[in-house]
């Protein structure tokens, strides 16, 4: 009993000690919180929200759209931006068939070796190769940049938040900073080789604006390009580079649902059944 | 050990009795989750957990499994065979997604479990032993999950394997040493990548041994109850099968319907976009934050700002952190109430919902929030409140606490009286 008894003595102490030092902690952080001037956060913006067709639990993809977006990235991202997880075969889901694909892959140029002598080379695309790096390595995507390394966009916007909305309002959103945002936030104002944009965190990137005018891609099905229009198309192109298998996953959910559901009603009604058995009987 | 009324296993052909002769194994089975197992009758639904848990464990080795054969660890491809295994793997993209998030809900009703041994005091004597087992299991887990999320080898899997190796770092003379010993170097890289992928493949298994003594203890005093009253006759219990087998098959098919939402439908709604950034050592994410489940314990670690006599403050925070886990070793020691059930505890009572459950909701917020103002300072009020609770207050309120009375037996409690305390038996009430 004694012993016991030393043993919540201690533990007593001990929590007092760790309580003590936490308050004596948070002493010094509220006495530093009142009387310090707090580092503002520089004001960007949400993203917008954007209606997508695979939006919700039955979105399909827009097969025109990613059409659409594709063609906005091949002939405007690509130039500086690869796209390293995605194959030329994996546009037969976009409603390609073998023989376009094969010629889409065969127009870009892939590292290759020359079979005469060993050196390195390129050679025409295969279906099975994986969308070219436009840069040979880093230091050269860096060099041409302005310092700053275009990100690989496969996953792009499963690796943002709200990474959908957050691509297309990015890249319609470049503005020039109000001269409220200056007034209070001089240090927002874009240094040499960078773009004002609200919804990036830092509110200056080195990505020139990409797409700048209506027209800029001639979309195949006639849609009239806007700077608005390619950048949800666009969007919409990456969502799916980032995860193909997206509607796969939510049409697959449906059955599995429906069938637990069933199978929980059925584990309720067993249940009610065998405890019918064990319910309290009147005296 | 088993109630004197339990059912007697009874081979019924010639290949069961066989077996029941050179391996009773059946008849283990038949015991330990069979009719052979009688179980208090007025269990709840906090009951239910222990079993989910045991089942996420199942699903998190199956998966595990499936998607160890198709990944590679080692620092220049763990990324891109994550992103085979999404795209070029059949059905792989559902095996991944189960496995992140059937971690998610194995720590999910892992929470619900303790919560439930919290409340209704289920570490207190005879049953020492299967908390102690599970504070161990729970151990187990966090190591095993942190090593999981380095993994795929993402920002946050690399930077919260250097942000928690070095914590080690921490530690006065031997800390780095220490830290480079446990990564192999002098940062997270390869040699760090395939330690982890080796001790993730072995841990769940010795987490599965550990449920084995964890059952294996439970059967020895029996499950507890909701009254707290121990069982004192044949009609306390019913037998686990078919009874609890039904009522436990109801709560999995309820646990099943909400993982596969968020298997199918929200797969990345718990974890952190930078995963899907590729690692890179020259690049700091603006904020590191672990997986959810580990934000309340983050958050004490955090709480430390300043040193204090000749403790760091990082010493500090890592000594409060490790300890706010293992202060959860000397439990059944520092309450010492005789009542279990909080409900019957008033005092108690008041300290749980006004104070630890609202503690641990702050630390979880903060956890997950920015290390900046307001979140550090609620988490050194809602950390000062985790140690108070557990290490002053338990042990005092369990000397000073008057306790409401308790029903005489769980089938008075159940059935509204029971025969032998309307005889007189023994009226006062026991515990």
């Amino acid at each position: 009993m004694t012993k016991l008894l030393s043993i919540r003595l201690v533990a007593i102490l001990v929590g007092l000690g760790f309580a003590l030092i936490a308050l004596y902690s948070f002493v010094l952080g509220a006495y530093a919180w009142m009387t310090e001037e707090p580092a503002g956060h520089l004001p960007y913006e949400e993203p917008r929200d954007i209606a997508f067709s695979f939006d919700g639990p039955f979105g399909k993809w827009d097969i025109q759209q990613l059409q659409r977006g594709f063609k906005v990235y091949d002939e405007v991202c690509a130039a500086c931006h690869s796209l390293k997880f995605v194959a030329f075969r994996d546009l037969e889901q976009l409603g390609y068939d073998e023989g376009q694909v094969k010629a889409f892959a065969a127009s870009k140029q892939v590292p290759g070796i020359d079979p005469n002598t060993g050196e390195a080379t390129t050679r025409p695309g295969l279906p099975t190769d994986y969308f070219p790096d436009p840069y040979p390595n880093n230091v050269a995507a860096a060099a041409a940049n302005n310092n700053a390394i275009p990100p690989d966009l496969s996953l792009m916007t499963k690796a943002r938040g709200d990474g959908v909305n957050y691509v297309a309002s990015l890249l319609s959103g470049y503005s020039e900073p109000t001269a409220e945002l200056l007034a209070e936030h001089p240090e927002a104002a874009p240094g040499p080789g960078l773009y004002h944009n609200p919804y990036f965190p830092n509110l200056n990137l080195a990505m020139a604006p990409p797409l700048t005018t209506t027209g800029q891609v001639t979309y195949d099905d006639g849609t009239e390009a806007t700077v608005e229009q390619m950048s949800t198309d666009v969007a919409a192109f990456l969502a799916w580079t980032a995860e193909p298998t997206m509607v796969q996953r939510k049409q697959t959910g449906w059955p599995v649902l429906i069938f637990l559901l069933f199978a929980t009603v059925l584990a309720y009604l067993s249940k009610q059944q065998i405890w019918a058995a064990a319910k309290p009987k009147k005296d | 050990m088993s109630f004197p009324w339990a059912k007697e296993y009874a081979p019924t052909n010639g290949v069961t009795k066989f077996l029941d002769e050179k391996l009773p194994l059946p008849r283990l089975v038949y015991n330990a989750v069979g009719a052979g197992y009688p179980v208090p009758r007025n269990l709840s639904y906090f009951w239910n957990f222990g079993v989910l848990a045991g089942f996420f464990l199942v699903v998190q080795i199956v998966t595990g499994v499936v998607l160890a054969m198709h990944y590679a660890a080692n620092a220049q491809v763990a990324f891109a065979t994550t992103e085979h295994i999404m795209r070029d793997v059949n059905w792989g993209w559902m095996m991944r997604y189960a496995h992140a998030n059937g971690a998610s809900f194995f720590f999910i009703v892992i929470y619900l479990h303790i919560f439930r041994g919290l409340f209704y005091s289920s570490y207190k004597a005879p049953r020492e032993m299967i908390w102690l087992l599970g504070v161990v299991i729970f151990l187990l887990m966090m190591a095993t999950a942190f090593m999981g999320y380095v993994l795929p080898w993402g920002q946050m899997s690399f930077w919260g394997a250097k942000v928690i190796t070095g914590l080690f770092g921490a530690i006065p003379v031997v800390g780095e040493p220490i830290q480079v010993w446990l990564l192999g170097g002098f940062a997270p890289d390869n040699a760090a990548l395939n330690r982890f992928f080796s001790l993730h493949f072995l841990l769940p298994f010795v987490i599965a041994g550990v449920v084995i003594l964890h059952i294996w203890a439970l059967h020895i005093p029996g499950s507890s109850n909701p009254t707290g009253v121990e069982v004192k006759s044949e009609s306390d219990t019913l037998p686990f099968h078919p009874y609890y087998t039904a009522k436990d098959g109801f709560g999995l098919g309820i646990a099943l319907l909400l993982f596969f939402t968020m298997v199918f439908f929200l797969p990345n709604a718990l974890g952190h976009p930078d995963n899907y950034i590729e690692a890179n050592p020259l690049s700091t994410p603006a904020h590191i934050v672990p997986e959810w489940y580990f934000w309340p314990f983050y958050a004490i670690l955090r709480a430390f700002t300043v040193d204090f006599l000749f403790f760091p403050a990082k010493l500090l925070g890592v000594i409060a952190m490790f300890g706010s886990i293992l202060v959860w070793f000397i439990l059944p020691w520092l309450d010492k109430s005789p009542v279990r059930n909080g409900n019957y505890r008033p005092m108690f009572l008041k300290f749980f919902w006004f104070g630890l459950i609202p503690a641990m909701v702050v630390l979880f917020i903060c956890g997950g929030a920015p290390a900046e103002e307001p979140y550090v300072m609620l988490s050194q009020i809602a950390t000062a409140y985790y140690f108070l609770h557990f290490l002053v207050i338990l042990p005092i309120v369990g000397q000073i606490e008057k306790s409401e009375p308790l029903p005489y037996s769980i089938t008075e409690a159940v059935l509204g009286s029971d025969k032998k305390a309307v005889l007189g038996e023994n009226t006062t009430p026991a515990v």
